[in-house]
């Protein structure tokens, strides 16, 4: 992964001073309520209902294993001995003191973390698909693209004051696994008919309130002009972004009043000049560079092996043990590299918030990436933790290690591997609670026989129409809603968040808590009966529409 | 008298800023509307002292640029300091209208910009009166470097330093 040098080091550590200065600023009375908050925020600290939170970068989602054991000392040190995972490949803090900030900051910087953007109306972490490097699919590698838009990104002196949060994300193979036309800017990594690389920039993606799949405004961005073309999309956002209305104020509603072609059409303008007076193309990627950053991001020296015998002696262990067989199918994946596999640790037993981990599951977690693979790991957007470059024959004790930490549930891609917010519970904005819902169809559907046939689902929950949990987007989306005081849950069908991405429809009325659990059984019932052979929910609803789904949820009991 | 920061030092503030100008203009160096300034620029040449112009965030600097060379001062305002359209203006004016004379941040400013504001070509910040100037002039210097180009480095730092 990225090893920081002196600049990078420095960089972060006069960012921990200048925050600390501000916190002391503050709790001296000398800085206003109003002008601290934007600056908390861009160092990860925002106040929710029980009590500040701070969300730390995990820039594109990898970590080492020293930074993840560096969060498991944190979380016990200032925290309550757990941490969370989140939608953006983050890890929140969900108890810490405004005035230990600074020092919970420094202690990042000690292996190279920070929280430098990670809230307020600024360029975001950039996230990218939990399987680079290691894809069957990939194109290209997208991490080092991500890093090198981190460094441009990070206290980029002309956008820390947007009109709204922005976020970027990079995608490197052929299949999305980085909902990356869900975002602010989606980047898309291809080749040209030289096999040069560039990308294909979509822009006005996102989530929230009004949903929208992004458009594409540039098919095919040489390399060598990322920057250039990136301070072109935030330089247009930058100026006439809706600046009135914080509900209007992404950069979707921008390229949805202007249309995709004139907004393509500004920044093709803007870009133009910013290169018209680049002397000598001093502002764009040089080679050396990008070869530079692509040096820490080499493949693993993969052995030889015979994959067969590897498979055979896999598939004698499965047989003895359908409870390894289960999370080999679920929780396994096949790398491009013969004999290796990439693992999904889970984060979603049931009875615990989807993304929690506790300090102790954090070290587990650091002790199998340095004992089974180099050291790293991936975060996701589905909140679970990848480790990769794990040689088959080492599976099955892997296996047992994560099995005794509570993280081999084999339910990964199922219906009980939810997105989930923090909801009523945490978050002041909440119409209702989500991490009870979750739990509920977790109980609900604890027959893992009945799970596997259900086979790959997608169940996305959202406390309120701001979409932290992605609901827009799930095969099945439940969304809080506030009816007379009263918790009440929308169900939503037909989100996907892959190439094809797709936006849920509401079905009907919404439900109340003592129903909604039901209300999904029905859902998977009108499924079972109508499914074609190995037909996915998705795809059988988008082939019988809602009809269906909605008479049965809504059938009066006889 | 007011102060501000002009160049990286606390320096006298001798200039009023005009919000709507009247029939007569006060003495002294004069920072006038630019609506003011496009109807009126021509009949400032009387006035005893300088005279600049000052911009709305949502006033676009491309307006200006035939007169930039006879203006010493261009003033940004900042109707909030979360509005961050100002940190781009006063990057065209530098970067691609060569403009060279003081960009000077009013109204609503803090302390905490000013590293950032510098980079975008800012040379002179009219801060709020309760301000403790000489912190405010540390802060110009908060980061030793930035990886961005700016109005200030036109190479990124990986050009200058990897
Ligand atoms: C508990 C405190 C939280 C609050 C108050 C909060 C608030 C918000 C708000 C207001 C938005 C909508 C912003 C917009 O559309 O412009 C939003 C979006 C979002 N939040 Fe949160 N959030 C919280 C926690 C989380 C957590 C823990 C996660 C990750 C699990 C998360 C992930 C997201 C994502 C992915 C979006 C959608 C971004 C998009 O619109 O494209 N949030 N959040
Ligand atoms: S979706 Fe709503 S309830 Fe859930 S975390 Fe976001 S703001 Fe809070």
């Amino acid at each position: 992964m990225y090893i920081y040098d002196q600049y990078d080091q420095k960089l972060v550590d006069e960012r921990v001073e200048q925050y600390r200065d501000q916190t002391k600023r503050y709790l001296d009375g000398k800085i206003s309520e109003e002008e601290f908050l934007p600056l908390r925020l861009q160092n990860g600290l925002y106040v929710q209902r029980l009590a500040p939170m701070l969300r730390v970068a995990v820039p594109y989602g990898l970590m080492s294993s020293t930074q993840v054991r560096k969060m498991a000392e944190i979380s016990r040190k200032f925290d309550k001995g757990y941490v969370h995972f989140t939608t953006r490949q983050n890890i929140q803090l969900n108890w810490p003191r405004l005035a230990e900030v600074p020092d919970i900051l420094a202690e990042l910087a000690s292996v190279q973390m920070h929280a430098i953007q990670t809230s307020g109306n600024c360029i975001r972490n950039t996230t990218t698909d939990q399987f680079a490097g290691v894809a069957a699919d990939e194109i290209e590698d997208p991490r080092p693209w991500c890093e090198i838009i981190r460094q441009w990104s990070t206290i980029h002196p002309e956008f820390a004051f947007l009109p709204r949060k922005f976020k970027i994300a990079v995608c490197g193979s052929e299949e999305d696994r980085a909902a990356f036309l869900l975002h602010d800017i989606g980047i898309q990594l291809v080749k040209n008919e030289a096999g040069e690389t560039g990308f294909h920039v979509h822009v006005g993606g996102g989530l929230g309130r009004t949903p929208v799949i992004a458009s594409s405004i540039k098919p095919f961005l040489p390399k060598q002009h990322l920057l250039t073309y990136l301070d072109a999309v935030l330089r247009v956002y930058n100026r006439y972004g809706n600046r009135n209305n914080k509900y209007k104020a992404r950069i979707k509603i921008l390229v949805k009043a202007w249309t995709p072609a004139v907004f393509a059409e500004r920044v093709e303008v803007e870009w133009a000049q910013i290169l018209a007076r680049d002397v000598d193309g001093a502002a764009q990627l040089t080679a050396s560079e990008i070869e530079r950053v692509k040096t820490f991001f080499p493949l693993p020296d993969y052995q030889t092996v015979d994959e067969t015998a590897m498979n055979a002696a896999l598939q004698a262990q499965a047989n003895d043990s359908l409870a390894f067989s289960r999370w080999l199918e679920r929780n396994v994946r096949d790398q491009k590299q013969a004999g290796y596999s990439s693992v999904t640790l889970s984060l979603k037993p049931a009875g615990v918030a989807p993304g929690d981990v506790t300090d102790r599951q954090l070290e587990s977690i650091a002790n199998l990436a340095d004992q089974f693979s180099n050291g790293e790991l991936r975060t996701t957007h589905n909140q679970n933790i990848v480790i990769a470059d794990v040689i088959k024959s080492q599976l099955f004790e892997f296996w047992q290690l994560a099995k005794a930490d509570g993280l081999a549930t084999p339910t990964i891609g199922t219906i009980n591997d939810m997105i989930c917010c923090p909801g009523g519970d945490y978050c002041s904005l909440a119409n209702a609670k989500s991490i009870p819902v979750a739990e509920a169809i977790q109980r609900r559907f604890e027959d893992l026989d009945y799970v596997y046939d259900l086979g790959d689902l997608e169940l996305n929950i959202s406390g309120c129409m701001n979409a932290c949990g992605h609901h827009h987007i799930g095969h099945i989306g439940i969304l809080g809603v506030d009816k007379k005081g009263q918790e009440w849950y929308q169900i939503q069908l037909g989100g996907s968040a892959n190439k094809n991405a797709a936006l849920a429809k509401v079905l009907g009325p919404s439900l109340s808590r003592d129903d909604v659990v039901d209300g999904i059984e029905k859902l998977l019932d009108v499924y079972v009966e109508n499914r074609l052979e190995g037909e996915a929910f998705l795809a059988t609803y988008q082939r019988i529409g809602t009809d269906k789904f909605k008479e049965r949820v809504y059938a009066k009991d006889a | 008298m007011q102060k501000m920061l002009s160049h990286g030092a606390v320096a006298e503030n001798n200039w009023t800023v005009l919000q709507t100008p009247g029939e007569t203009l006060p003495q002294g160096n004069i920072l006038v509307p630019l609506k003011y300034w496009l109807e009126h620029g021509a009949e400032l040449d009387q006035q005893a002292g300088l005279v600049g112009v000052w911009l709305e965030s949502d006033e676009e600097v491309e307006t200006l640029v035939d007169d930039l060379a006879q203006l010493p001062v261009v003033a940004l305002n900042f109707p909030k300091f979360v509005d961050g359209r100002g940190f781009s203006s006063a990057r065209l004016l530098r970067d691609r209208y060569d403009y060279q004379g003081e960009i000077r941040a009013i109204g609503n400013v803090i302390q905490d910009q000013l590293f950032m504001l510098q980079r975008c070509g800012f040379s002179q910040f009219c801060l709020a009166d309760d301000v403790d100037l000489e912190a405010a002039v540390k802060s110009l210097t908060d980061f030793s470097d930035g990886y961005q180009t700016g109005a200030d480095q036109a190479q990124p730092l990986f050009k200058r330093l990897r």
